[in-house]
């Protein structure tokens, strides 16, 4: 009774699976293609970053079913994932500090 | 196991308050190896992120030019130089793989036991090659471009050992993927989760759930992938 159960709740058409690998083939091909192009400044990053996660969530949301997942460990999941977001803007203000200061003392200084 | 109807319990929003404050297991509908998993692969989103943003400190810091990872990874095919040749068919590897592994979470659930085997040894085969080509992929950089973690003749010394750890941490979860995927793929054909056969190292039964959590494990080395795509090879 509980596998009939299990099976309800789990299984989708086979359909929904090849869309979304066609779908990432597409996607792999376009950030392939941002290279190939070689688009550059802040057009090249927002597209790398736009195609990134546009797989990324089909990746998460279909794959590996966290779309029909309940929304308790939706949420236990991606809110400290979100979190690193504030760990990299950290860095980024870091990391320019440090070049500023190398500029300033090894390249200036020297 | 549950005594409660989950699709009666409510959903969204509202099903998250619920469960949180039900006072039991808060996953519910969840087996307690796939919320593991999920733990597991929280904390190695965490690992990966750390490699990633100190590459990223690295790279925006260095008062050296950076190497160009377009030029680096490019082949030569018929005279004409291709950027990225080999990590782009890499990437549609690994892609295909998570997809067949999805397929392979489907048939399972559906109890199509050889389809599921069949669809877990070809996500095994494709891993396999991706592997393959990175080992050639280091091996290029090794012995025919010199390239060291500590010095590399194409820019900024950290390139050489970011590479090295981020794509070799990444290898290494791949490679690991392949032997489940290897014994899982056996276990599938002889059978196991069908009649309870109890696992050689763990003395525990099994069931189809297991290829779900091997599934997960699988799509979060792609899911990496993407990530380090668009960071190391493409940024």
């Amino acid at each position: 009774m509980e596998q009939n159960k299990k099976q309800e709740v789990h299984t989708h058409k086979i359909g929904i699976y090849l869309w979304i690998w066609g779908l990432l083939f597409v996607f792999s091909f376009f950030s392939y293609m941002v290279d190939y192009m070689e688009f550059q400044g802040l057009l090249r990053w927002s597209l790398i970053v736009f195609f990134m996660l546009t797989k990324a969530g089909l990746i998460m949301a279909i794959f590996m079913h966290l779309y029909w997942e309940r929304w308790a460990i939706v949420n236990v999941l991606l809110w400290p994932m979100t979190l690193i977001g504030v760990f990299i803007a950290i860095m980024v203000s870091e990391s320019y500090y440090t070049f500023f200061t190398r500029l300033f003392y090894f390249v200036a200084g020297s | 196991m549950s005594q409660f109807d989950i699709t009666k319990l409510p959903q969204g929003p509202k099903g998250f308050v619920h469960d949180l404050g039900s006072d039991q297991r808060v996953f519910k509908g969840v087996p307690w190896g796939k919320a593991m998993m999920w733990i597991f692969l929280l904390s190695d989103t965490f690992i990966f992120s750390c490699f990633l943003i100190s590459l990223m400190t690295a790279r925006a810091s260095t008062v050296v030019p950076w190497p160009n990872a377009s030029e680096v990874f490019g082949l030569t095919v018929f005279g004409t130089s291709v950027p990225l040749l080999l990590i782009a068919i890499m990437t549609f590897v690994l892609i295909t793989s998570s997809g067949t592994m999805a397929i392979a979470v489907k048939f399972g659930y559906e109890k199509r036991r050889k389809l599921c085997a069949w669809f877990l040894l070809a996500t095994a085969i494709g891993g396999l090659t991706f592997v393959g080509m990175q080992a050639f992929e280091w091996s290029k950089l090794i012995f025919h471009d010199g390239v060291r973690p500590w010095a590399n003749p194409f820019g900024a010394p950290q390139f050489g050992s970011f590479f090295f750890m981020v794509t070799g941490f990444h290898g290494t979860h791949v490679s690991i993927g392949v032997i489940f995927l290897f014994i899982f793929a056996r276990k599938t054909f002889r059978g196991d989760f069908d009649t309870g056969r109890k696992g050689y190292f763990t003395s525990m039964k099994s069931d189809y759930e297991a290829i779900e959590i091997l599934g997960l494990y699988w799509h979060f080395v792609d899911l990496v992938w993407v990530f380090i795509f668009a960071f190391f090879y493409l940024w």
